[in-house]
């Protein structure tokens, strides 16, 4: 402990008072011509009790002085991970699904609502992960598939009144073409030109989006877009069908549950197919895949399509579940956020990202109380995330480094 | 011809204000290889600090009486704030990173960007702070062009500052060091060249250019707002891609063709798309050229 404290110190008080620096000329200047010290002193002097407490903690478990309070949690995961071993794999997906299954009927709407984000952002993470994960290909403009599914099923519905199951696949067709007109002038570019362009074109799309008045609505976005529907048997008069708007939350919930679903096995089917193996074999190392016969060209192409796929579904449920859709919802944020569930929950690990998404999305919602400081302490939290775990909560088995990383 | 002429001089104006973002993009990403996706957070610091230190020195009275001593201290305090909140960022957020994978630095470099800008929320508040209205109110007509005294400090301001990093770079013995940082850590740890120090000194001097744009853009637009460094941080980075990430000379350039294409666009063809210009350019270029136009690390030009 007071070995550990040695090392530190010096390094902590220069950053304690770095920040003291930092802070008082936010805080402490006045207008007015006049300057004042105690309302930075008192925020700064918070600021330095949370810290000194999460040192001290993090010191403690460093020179193993928490022993006596972290050997028994970790005896009892060692003991839970061995129990998980014993029971086949079938019968935790089947107890997932049974809870996934029942969990709108024990649940009020604010719980459920929050679920239906949760699957949403699981099908977009998914999604993502295709292009990021398997492909390796830095992506910042993703959510712009997102708005062209979105957009295309507000469009098709408002002027056409095609049903939201006829459009699901229009919407993710049109997402998909999209990510080929995205991905081929991009194809040639690597790494950091890749990431830039994308994040060009996400913009792009949002622009286009929040300026083409006639078509979109411009800001205001589009009003008016049906409820999803089903044809629903009737005895009322007889055996026939009636059109049944699902308006209530939890069948929504249980459509994106099925679209997850669905998301979920093709992702990892896709995973487990040649065409994963060629895509990590891109990530790995493109000029050897090359050489060994894959086609890079069709399948980097692929991989945006296909990650677009799974995008333009999402953005089709998202604007029937919300019934309006405008340019606000996809910005460059959203894709920050896509992206950090891929990275937080361990990229290429399927369950890494669901519960990626489940933390992104439940974790801000616990702390609505704390509504200004609700976006700070997510900032941080990447980077303390970032800092102590950048393999991800759940790491995927099958990662090496990228071989252009090394020489580097 | 007139409008031609007048869109070049606001399109050199913008530019010089994207160069000035673009260079610390293109030296952080030159010497450890991160897009430092925190810089536009760097730049909207340097527009808040700026703003409080002119309005407290309005406050005393100093402003009327002594403009241009008072423009030249909140230029200082303001670069020398945001290097000192540069090296900060760099030792928590980034250093511990290097040897982790480029995801992770940057998915830090996204947080400490949100981080930064909610703090900026939160200490600043939501709504736009307005600069003090008084300083260069006049300006110069030539024929049908109009240049305002406030367009031809930014000029300078830019001009005085590129030439002074270029100076810096390749002229002196530490700009030598951050080269050689730039080209091999590890020989030029071997030369005795801490690299620690010489990563510390790219961010401080980036974030001073970025500090100095965010007052100028202050000044220029008459107010200051927290999230205002998202849009022209991305543009910047869009103009250091669009010169080859990590020269230079290219960021100047591309800073210029970015600020030219903006205004250009949004006079000739359309105002509400012209922050599609900029990238549309920048991918029609790097399509054809996909390390950018001075390409990517050419000898001893990249820091």
């Amino acid at each position: 402990m007071i070995q550990e404290f040695k090392k530190i110190w010096k390094p902590y008080l220069i950053g304690l008072l770095w920040l003291l620096g930092l802070l008082w000329p936010l805080l402490g200047i006045h207008p007015d011509g006049t300057l004042s010290f105690a309302r930075t002193f008192t925020v700064w002097l918070y600021i330095a009790t949370g810290i000194s407490i999460c040192a001290v903690i993090y010191l403690l478990n460093k020179s193993d002085a928490l022993g006596p309070v972290t050997a028994p949690i970790g005896n009892a995961r060692k003991a839970l991970g061995a129990f998980g071993k014993t029971v086949p794999t079938w019968v935790w997906l089947l107890a997932l699904l049974v809870v996934a299954l029942i969990y709108p009927q024990v649940t009020n709407r604010y719980a459920q609502d929050v679920a239906v984000n949760v699957l949403i952002y699981i099908c977009l993470g998914l999604g993502l992960n295709i292009v990021v994960g398997l492909a390796g290909m830095l992506d910042l403009g993703y959510i712009a598939f997102y708005g062209v599914g979105a957009y295309s099923y507000a469009l098709l519905n408002t002027h056409f009144g095609i049903s939201f199951w006829a459009t699901l696949p229009i919407a993710a067709l049109l997402a998909c073409i999209a990510g080929c007109i995205i991905g081929y002038p991009t194809l040639r570019m690597r790494g950091d030109y890749l990431a830039i362009v994308t994040l060009g074109f996400g913009e792009i799309v949002r622009i286009i989006l929040n300026n083409w008045m006639s078509v979109t609505n411009g800001p205001n976005g589009i009003l008016g877009v049906k409820a999803p529907s089903i044809f629903w048997p009737s005895f009322a008069e007889g055996f026939s069908f009636e059109l049944l708007y699902l308006k209530k939350l939890h069948y929504l919930y249980y459509i994106a549950l099925g679209l997850a679903i669905i998301t979920i096995i093709s992702v990892r089917n896709l995973n487990y197919s040649r065409i994963g193996r060629a895509w990590e074999s891109i990530r790995e190392d493109e000029t050897a895949a090359e050489l060994m016969g894959v086609n890079t060209f069709l399948l980097k192409l692929l991989a945006y399509a296909m990650g677009a796929l799974f995008a333009g579904l999402a953005g089709a449920f998202f604007c029937a579940r919300m019934r309006f859709v405008s340019p606000e919802s996809f910005t460059f944020l959203e894709s920050a956020m896509v992206l950090s569930m891929v990275v937080l929950g361990g990229m290429g690990s399927i369950p890494g990202i669901m519960l990626g998404a489940a933390a992104l999305i439940v974790l801000p919602e616990v702390f609505r109380e704390f509504e200004t400081y609700r976006m700070l302490a997510f900032g941080l939290a990447m980077i303390v995330m970032m800092l102590f775990r950048p393999a991800g909560l759940i790491p995927a088995k099958r990662v090496g480094t990228r071989s252009e990383e090394k020489e580097g | 011809m007139d409008y031609f002429i007048q869109q070049f001089i606001n399109g050199i104006t913008l530019g010089g204000l994207y160069a000035l973002i673009a260079l610390g993009y293109t030296m952080v990403y030159g010497v450890i290889q991160l897009i430092n996706f925190a810089h536009g957070e760097f730049f909207a610091a340097g527009g808040y600090v700026g703003v409080i230190v002119l309005s407290y020195l309005t406050g005393l009275g100093l402003l009327e009486t002594h403009p241009v001593l008072c423009l030249t201290a909140s230029f200082a305090l303001t670069m020398a704030y945001c290097a000192f909140l540069a090296v900060g960022v760099e030792k928590v957020a980034y250093k511990p990173l290097r040897k982790q994978s480029r995801l992770a630095a940057l998915l830090s470099a996204l947080g400490m960007s949100i981080f930064l800008s909610n703090g900026l929320m939160l200490t600043q508040g939501v709504y736009d702070k307005a600069y003090p209205s008084e300083l260069f109110q006049g300006m110069i007509q030539v024929g049908g062009i109009t240049i305002s005294y406030l367009q031809i400090m930014i000029l300078c301001m830019t001009g005085v500052l590129l030439v002074c990093l270029n100076t810096l770079v390749f002229k002196t013995k530490i700009g030598m060091a951050m080269r050689a940082t730039a080209q091999d850590k590890i020989m030029s740890s071997l030369v005795s060249i801490s690299s620690n120090r010489i990563i510390s000194l790219t961010f401080a001097i980036g974030a001073g250019l970025a500090a100095a744009a965010g007052i100028m853009v202050g000044l220029y637009y008459g107010s200051v707002r927290y999230d205002m460094g998202f849009l022209p941080g991305i543009k910047a980075f869009a103009a250091a891609v669009l010169g080859g990430i990590g020269n230079i000379t290219g960021a100047m350039l591309g800073g210029l063709i970015i600020g030219m294409v903006e205004v250009f666009g949004a006079g000739y063809i359309s105002g509400e798309y012209k922050d599609v210009f900029a990238f549309i350019i920048l991918i029609a270029v790097l399509y054809f050229k996909p390390t950018g136009i001075m390409g990517e690390n050419i000898d001893d030009t990249r820091v």
